[in-house]
């Protein structure tokens, strides 16, 4: 009874095309927003900054892949490479050229990023379906040897780890959580929103065009290697900018590992888990991947009390992340967000049972 | 009440009076041929598909494509669309000669086309598909896309328009928001059709448009083929089994066998046609 | 010229070892269509059952008998719980499927024996021979020759006897295939079995040489640039593409890897796969792949 389409009539296409066309979703979508908003008044700082924060950055590193292999079709395990390139070259714009404001320096680090996934992406005219995968793995690979052995990249740091400067943003000193929080919560919340708008307008279609059925697409006259090369630059600018964001607002230091091939794949577990191919579905999916973890311990520590050995507890992660996967690839490959929507349809009727 | 259409324009609209009715008969409105296609052979490693196959199509005509399973005619479809590309031959369209055309050049130039095995966007809803088709027109970068402005925002209200009439001349206005893949065969085959109208193209290639519907299905559908090419003047090129249908709609018939055209005229010349009797009934003993 | 050989020679040996963990993707993608990044973690699980076994004291062919039978259970698991519910889902579905089997497998598999490296020792003589003033390894040798043995067999399985055929219709179509009467299921479990068998083999010669430890799983990581090298569809290809790969990546690490800082062994093969991927996607000796309209 409080979710009900009855009385809301759109005489306008502009009014059809809304993002949230039902009332009760704006609403929804309204009252997340305040929480988002208000969350640090009530909330530890130590939650800001373990939760939080990286709940935004994979969030957005999550919405990045789904733009390529959900929305896109392109399988792609490179996520991280692209993050480390949006992370280094954020640090180096921002330690060589101090006087370059740092955001600029982060939309440098996406743009580089798109560019060199640009790069990668031009084997994909030929190359379809798990092929891909397998250039996506080698960009992974080359990525991580280019970071740990051409010193420039690095400015020869010790062991190749870069520590990143404390952000100032037109005078303001960006160094508590709350204000770390809200910078990433800007950031994200904008990138979202644009991500929403370019996947219900021409671009959004012509990706799933050529996700669904390439030939065809083709045949209506949408370029393939033009809109592949576009899904590429858009995703991995992207992650750049999520892993500029993981880099100078979460870890503070990172080296080439950070941005490894597990990394990659539990931002494809983000998109599979949460859904594929949907912009909700990105958030729900980093939401669940880094909260497990957190659930995990809390729950064996309860059951097993202390005796449990945090290695143990870090295979048995392991083998839950495995199980899940699994899980929700058998039973809703359409992720949390197809969950959603089921529990919205179902929350139409209510409390009638059809 | 009948739509009148003006081709000029391009623009589907309701009207009201019935003196503005276009009322042409068949055989004034075909004009000079549009499309030649000269000596076209294709094969697959060792297997010929289309041997030295030349016909032309002209304006307006509804052209029927005939012939035994596996005579090629999905490829001929498919060399003019440019999906495949013939070892020899040439195909003209408008004027503009190519030995080979390329699947999104043959879009540009205005040619479109429906699948046997219907090619539509399975995760993608009806209205969706049909925007699809308004691709090339869409002239709108990523950027104005991204924050919604602009040329963006305008012209995906005025491309919702366009395809809210071929909803409307398709009688699919109910399903608009269903995602493709969970409707019915028949109704999937008509938005197929939409997504093809929806270019406006000047060439509409269809291959087996009314193939698994029934009889109720078929009359609707050949009442759409026909306003299309009655009302909007595009030539259509046709690929169909039921014999039916073919006599009754097409203005000449072009018939393959084993990759090579053997009669081409109008349906009730070939129909008479020794070659076309023999491929098809076999010869008399 | 000497030292050529030597890494060219070490370099082979070890291609041998990619390729017996590429012959079971192959043998996997071939009849089911699927490609397994588990297939890593299945070797590391058969050899450290075996190895758990063996330090209990178990005679050492009971032992083999006893792995066999875990990876026969296990096939029939994956089986019932993994493929049988996603029976003609696309190929990208499956493939991510076994990326949570691998981790699954994995932690499992530390959660059940530790993380500590076993040693394993096959009995077999380790003394070096000396042919034409080169230095291979007798082991090598033998786990060379047993490579060969198994690609043997295992062309004649597919390619001559019922069940060969059975598998490669699967490998297909499975619906086609479970049109014309093909138990789908019991050929799904015989190729894991299979598969189980190649990777107890694989996993028991590298724990051999390296001592059975965790990154043993990234092994798979290997073994894709050799399938794509060799065909996924191609038995001979994984032995020939393994050698390839072995061989090219150490004389890339000895001979150009001073020029670039080293440590380029690890992404070389991939570039190597990029390449046959532009040039010749269906590698050496693979099925070439029509698509119709």
């Amino acid at each position: 009874m409080f979710y009900r389409e009855t009385g809301q009539f759109k005489t306008s296409y502009a009014a059809d095309r809304a993002i949230f066309p039902i009332r009760q979703d704006l609403y929804g979508m309204g009252i997340l927003l305040l929480l988002a908003l208000t969350v640090p008044f009530f909330v530890k700082e130590y939650w800001l900054s373990a939760i939080l924060i990286p709940f935004l950055v994979f969030s957005l590193a999550a919405l990045g892949l789904n733009i390529l292999t959900g929305y896109a079709g392109q399988l792609s395990l490179g996520a991280s490479a692209f993050m480390a390139v949006g992370a280094y070259t954020a640090w180096n714009i921002s330690t060589r050229l101090p006087q370059v404001p740092l955001l600029v320096s982060f939309i440098a680090g996406g743009i580089t990023a798109a560019a060199y996934g640009m790069f990668i992406g031009i084997p994909s005219l030929r190359i379809k379906g798990f092929y891909l995968a397998v250039t996506s793995l080698a960009a992974v690979f080359l990525t991580e040897w280019i970071f740990t052995h051409i010193g420039w990249f690095y400015n020869y740091e010790l062991s190749a780890t870069i520590s990143t400067p404390e952000m100032v943003i037109a005078g303001i000193k960006f160094d508590t959580p709350i204000r770390r929080y809200y910078l990433t919560l800007i950031i994200v919340c904008l990138m979202a929103l644009a991500a929403k708008n370019m996947m219900r307008c021409t671009i959004g279609r012509e990706f799933m065009a050529i996700r669904d059925m390439d030939v065809a697409a083709e045949v209506i006259g949408i370029r393939m290697l033009r809109t592949k090369l576009v899904a590429f630059g858009i995703s991995s600018f992207y992650l750049g900018v999520a892993g500029a964001l993981y880099a100078f607002v979460y870890l503070r230091s990172v080296s080439a590992a950070s941005f490894d091939l597990s990394e990659s794949l539990h931002i494809l577990f983000m998109i599979i888990v949460g859904g594929v191919g949907s912009i909700l579905g990105s958030f729900l999916g980093a939401a669940f991947i880094l909260l497990m973890p957190i659930f995990l311990n809390l729950g064996a520590h309860a059951v097993l009390g202390n005796s449990i050995d945090p290695q143990n507890l870090a295979t048995l992660e392991l083998m839950v992340f495995g199980g899940l996967i699994i899980f929700f690839l058998i039973a809703e490959p359409h992720g949390m967000a197809r969950l959603w929507q089921i529990i919205k349809e179902k929350l139409r009727i209510w409390p009638f049972p059809h | 009440m009948n739509t009148a259409i003006k081709y000029n324009e391009t623009v589907f609209q309701g009207l009201s009076s019935p003196i503005d009715v276009y009322a042409r008969t068949r055989s004034q409105k075909i004009g000079a041929p549009i499309l030649q296609v000269k000596n076209v052979s294709l094969s697959f490693g060792g297997v010929a598909a289309l041997e030295d196959v030349s016909f032309n199509v002209k304006e307006h005509e509804l052209l029927a494509i005939i012939g035994p399973n596996g005579a090629g005619k999905s490829s001929m479809l498919n060399v003019i669309n440019g999906v495949y590309h013939p070892q020899k031959g040439q195909i003209t369209f408008f004027g503009e000669t190519r030995h080979k055309m390329n699947a999104h050049h043959s879009a540009e130039q205005g040619i479109a086309r429906t699948f046997q095995n219907i090619a539509l966007f399975p995760g993608m809803t009806v209205i969706d598909n049909i925007m699809t088709g308004r691709n090339l027109k869409m002239k709108a970068n990523f950027l104005e896309q991204a924050l919604y402005i602009g040329r963006a925002k305008k012209e995906e209200i005025y491309h919702r328009q366009k395809v809210e009439e071929i909803l409307d001349f398709l009688h699919i206005q109910p399903i608009r928001k269903t995602p493709v893949g969970r409707l019915p065969y028949g109704l999937q085959k008509r938005v197929e059709l939409g997504r093809a109208l929806a270019a406006e193209p000047r060439l509409l290639l269809l291959d087996e448009p009314m193939a698994g519907m029934n009889m109720e299905e078929k009359e609707d559908m050949c009442r759409f083929i026909l306003d299309v090419n009655d009302e909007l003047g595009t030539t259509i090129i046709l690929i169909e089994h039921d014999m039916g249908v073919v006599m009754d709609i097409s203005d000449r018939v072009v018939v393959l066998n084993y990759g090579m055209k053997i009669a081409i005229g109008t349906p009730k010349a070939v129909c008479e046609d020794k070659d076309v009797i023999e491929a098809y009934l076999g010869v008399n003993p | 010229m000497t030292f050529f050989l030597e890494v060219l020679i070490s370099g082979l040996l070890s291609g041998v070892m990619y390729s017996l963990v590429a012959l079971g993707l192959v043998l996997i993608f071939k009849a089911s269509g699927v490609f397994n990044f588990a297939q890593g973690s299945m070797a590391l699980f058969a050899a450290l059952t075996f190895v758990s076994f063996l330090e209990m004291g178990i005679n050492f062919w009971v032992c083999l008998l006893m792995t066999m039978g875990v990876m026969v259970i296990l096939a029939f698991l994956v089986e019932k719980f993994i493929l049988r519910p996603l029976i003609n889902q696309p190929m990208i579905t499956l493939f991510m499927v076994t990326i949570g089997l691998d981790f699954f497998l994995e932690g499992f598999a530390q959660l059940a024996w530790g993380t500590q490296v076993h040693r394993l020792d096959l009995g077999i003589p380790n003394d070096a021979l000396f042919i034409f003033d080169i230095m291979i390894g007798k082991q090598d040798i033998f786990i060379a020759v047993t490579a060969a043995f198994l690609v043997l067999v295992l062309t004649v399985f597919f390619n001559k006897t019922r069940m060969g055929r059975a598998l490669r219709a699967v490998a297909d179509d499975h619906q086609g295939a479970m049109s014309v009467g093909i138990p789908l299921k019991h050929v799904w479990v015989m190729v894991w079995i299979v598969a189980g068998f190649v990777a107890l083999v694989a996993g028991l010669a590298w724990g051999n040489s390296l001592g059975v430890q965790f990154s043993l799983k990234t092994i798979t990581l290997k073994a894709i640039p050799v399938i794509i090298l060799g065909g996924f569809t191609s038995i001979s290809g994984a032995i020939v593409a393994g050698l390839i790969v072995g061989a090219s990546e150490k004389l890339a690490e000895v001979f150009l890897g001073p020029f670039v800082g080293g440590g380029i062994e690890n992404f070389f093969p991939y570039l190597l796969a990029i390449v046959f991927l532009l040039i010749r996607p269906n590698g050496l000796f693979g099925d070439v792949h029509i698509d119709r309209v």
